[in-house]
C-alpha cells in the first residue's frame, strides 16, 4: 500500500503501518549514525540528557557527503542499520519513534519495535543522489565535530521509504 | 627509462576520485539496465528504476552516486622502466586522494586508527597495492569501496577435499549473510587459491574487472555463470526486498596454492561498484 505521512507521526499512524507499505514521509527527521549513537549512549550512561529530544522522533541512519554551494545537502542515502542495533533498544524504550536505514536488525531490536509500537523503514541504499532531492533543509544540531557523523535535523518532502519492521512484529526481509 | 614527475600522479588520482564517484562506468550501467529488464518483481523493478534515475542525477548535478564515497583502494601497476621524480610516490598518491575528496565534495570516511577513531578529514590514507610489470607505463586503477558491502566480505580457509563444491557453498553463504545490508543487486569478487591475504586481494581486484567479461579459464567462466544463476535464485532481490536479480556479476580470479590449502576470498560489492582506470 502506498501512503503519504507527516512526520513525526502519532501513535495510530504507526500502528496502521504494515511491513511492505511504500511510504512518502514529509516533515522533520534527525540523522545519527555510529559515532553519534556511541556518544548518546555515553551520555545516558553518565545520566546526562541527550543533545536532542528523541521522544517520538525519527532517526535516519545517514552521513551525507558535503553540500556543494547553493545545495541543501550532498548525497544522502541510508547506511546499514545493523551497526546501531546495540544502542537501539534503549533508545526505543526511551521513546524514539521510528528509524530509517537499510538492512537487517537483530531480534532484540525487532522485539523493542513491537514493545514500543515503533517502526523501522528502509530507504533504498545507494540512491543517495536521488534521495537528496527529497531533503529540503539540513542543519547540524549536535556533535558538529563529528563531521558527516554529526546529528542533523532534516526537513524532508515526500521522502520515499518502505516499512520493513512494523509494530505487529511483521518483518519484510527473508 | 622514462621519467614521470609524481605531480602527474597526484593530478590523475585527484580527477579520477571525483569522476569515479559521480559517473558509474559503462559496464556497470549496462549491468543495471540488464537487471531492470530481467527483474520480475514489481517492487524490484521500481527500485532498479530509482537506481537508474539516481545515476542520471548524480552525473548531471554532480552529486555522488552514493554518500559513502568509500575508502580509496588504488592498484598501481608500475612499468619497471619508470623512474619517478619530484618526491615520494606514495605521498603523491595520497595527495591526489586528499585533493579529490576535499575539492570534489566527497565524503571523508576514514579514521586515523581503528580503535581511537578520529576522522582524518581528507579521506587519506588510501589503501594502495603496487605491482611492478614490464614496460614504461603506469596504470592506475581506483576503486572507492563502500563499507556496507565491505563489512559482509569473507575469507574461508577451505580444505583441498572441499573442492569446487566447497567454494560454491562459501560464496552462497557469504551472499546470503550479506542480504539487504550490501545494497543488492551486488557484484561478487572471488579469489581462489594463493594464501590467506592473496585470496582476499584477488577478490578485491576481481571487482575491478568489467561486469559481463568472464575469466579466460573455462572452468572458472563456468563457475562465474553458475554462481550468478544460483545467487539470483536466492530471491534476495533489489534492496533485499525480494526479486529475481540479487547479483549482476560474479568475477573470479585464481592463483596457485599450497598442497594443504584452498583459500577462498569473497569481496562483496554493492550495485555502486565503482572502478576507473588510467594509463600514464
Ligand atoms: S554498500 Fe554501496 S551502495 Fe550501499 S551505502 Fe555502501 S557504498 Fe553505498
Amino acid at each position: 500500500m502506498t501512503k503519504n505521512i507527516t512526520v513525526p507521526m502519532d501513535e495510530q499512524t504507526k500502528l496502521d503501518l504494515t511491513a511492505g507499505d511504500y511510504v512518502y514521509l514529509t516533515g522533520t527527521i534527525y540523522t545519527a549514525r555510529d559515532a553519534a549513537h556511541k556518544r548518546m549512549q555515553e551520555s545516558l550512561d553518565k545520566g546526562e540528557a541527550l543533545p536532542i529530544d528523541i521522544v517520538n522522533q525519527i532517526i535516519y541512519y545517514m552521513g551525507p557527503s558535503p553540500a556543494r554551494e547553493g545545495k541543501v545537502i550532498g548525497s544522502a542515502g541510508p547506511t546499514t542499520a545493523g551497526r546501531m542495533d546495540r544502542y537501539t533498544p534503549r533508545l526505543l524504550d526511551l521513546g524514539l519513534g521510528a528509524m530509517i536505514g537499510k538492512g537487517k536488525r537483530t531480534q532484540d531490536v525487532k522485539d523493542a519495535i513491537v514493545r514500543n509500537k515503533s517502526v523501522y523503514f528502509a530507504a533504498v541504499g545507494g540512491a543517495g543522489a536521488l534521495l537528496s532531492k527529497s531533503i529540503i533543509k539540513s542543519e547540524v544540531v549536535a556533535y558538529d565535530d563529528l563531521g558527516t557523523e554529526a546529528i542533523r535535523k532534516l526537513e524532508v518532502k515526500d521522502f520515499p521509504v518502505i516499512v520493513v519492521a512494523d509494530s505487529k512484529g511483521n518483518y519484510l526481509y527473508k | 627509462m622514462r621519467e614521470i614527475n609524481v605531480n602527474e600522479i597526484t593530478e590523475a588520482v585527484s580527477s579520477m576520485c571525483i569522476e569515479v564517484n559521480h559517473v558509474l562506468s559503462e559496464d556497470m550501467k549496462c549491468a543495471l539496465d540488464n537487471a531492470f529488464n530481467k527483474e520480475e518483481s514489481e517492487l524490484g523493478k521500481q527500485i532498479l528504476d530509482q537506481l537508474k534515475e539516481n545515476l542520471v542525477i548524480a552525473k548531471e548535478e554532480m552529486i555522488p552516486i552514493c554518500q559513502d564515497t568509500g575508502m580509496a583502494v588504488i592498484f598501481m601497476e608500475i612499468g619497471q622502466e619508470v623512474h619517478f621524480t619530484g618526491g615520494s610516490l606514495e605521498d603523491a598518491i595520497n595527495e591526489g586522494v586528499r585533493k579529490g575528496y576535499v575539492e570534489g565534495y566527497l565524503r571523508k570516511s576514514v579514521v586515523d586508527d581503528p580503535i581511537i577513531r578520529n576522522n582524518t578529514k581528507d579521506n587519506t590514507p588510501a589503501v594502495i597495492h603496487y605491482s611492478v610489470v614490464p614496460g614504461e607505463n603506469v596504470k592506475i586503477t581506483i576503486s572507492p569501496k563502500g563499507f556496507g558491502s565491505e563489512n559482509m566480505s569473507r575469507v574461508f580457509m577451505l580444505k583441498p577435499a572441499d573442492g569446487i563444491e566447497g567454494v560454491k557453498n562459501a560464496i552462497l553463504t557469504a551472499v546470503k549473510d550479506a542480504g539487504p545490508n550490501a545494497c543488492p543487486p551486488m557484484v561478487i569478487g572471488v579469489g581462489i587459491g594463493g594464501t590467506f591475504e592473496k585470496c582476499a586481494l584477488m577478490a578485491k581486484h576481481a571487482l575491478t574487472r568489467k561486469a559481463g567479461v568472464h575469466s579466460d579459464i573455462p572452468y572458472v567462466k563456468e563457475l562465474e555463470e553458475e554462481m550468478l544463476d544460483k545467487i539470483n535464485a536466492l530471491g534476495i532481490g533489489p534492496a533485499g526486498l525480494g526479486g529475481s536479480v540479487t547479483a549482476m556479476a560474479v568475477n573470479v580470479e585464481t592463483y596457485p596454492t599450497h598442497i594443504a590449502g584452498l583459500p577462498v576470498g569473497i569481496n562483496i560489492c554493492c550495485h555502486v561498484n565503482r572502478h576507473i582506470e588510467r594509463v600514464i
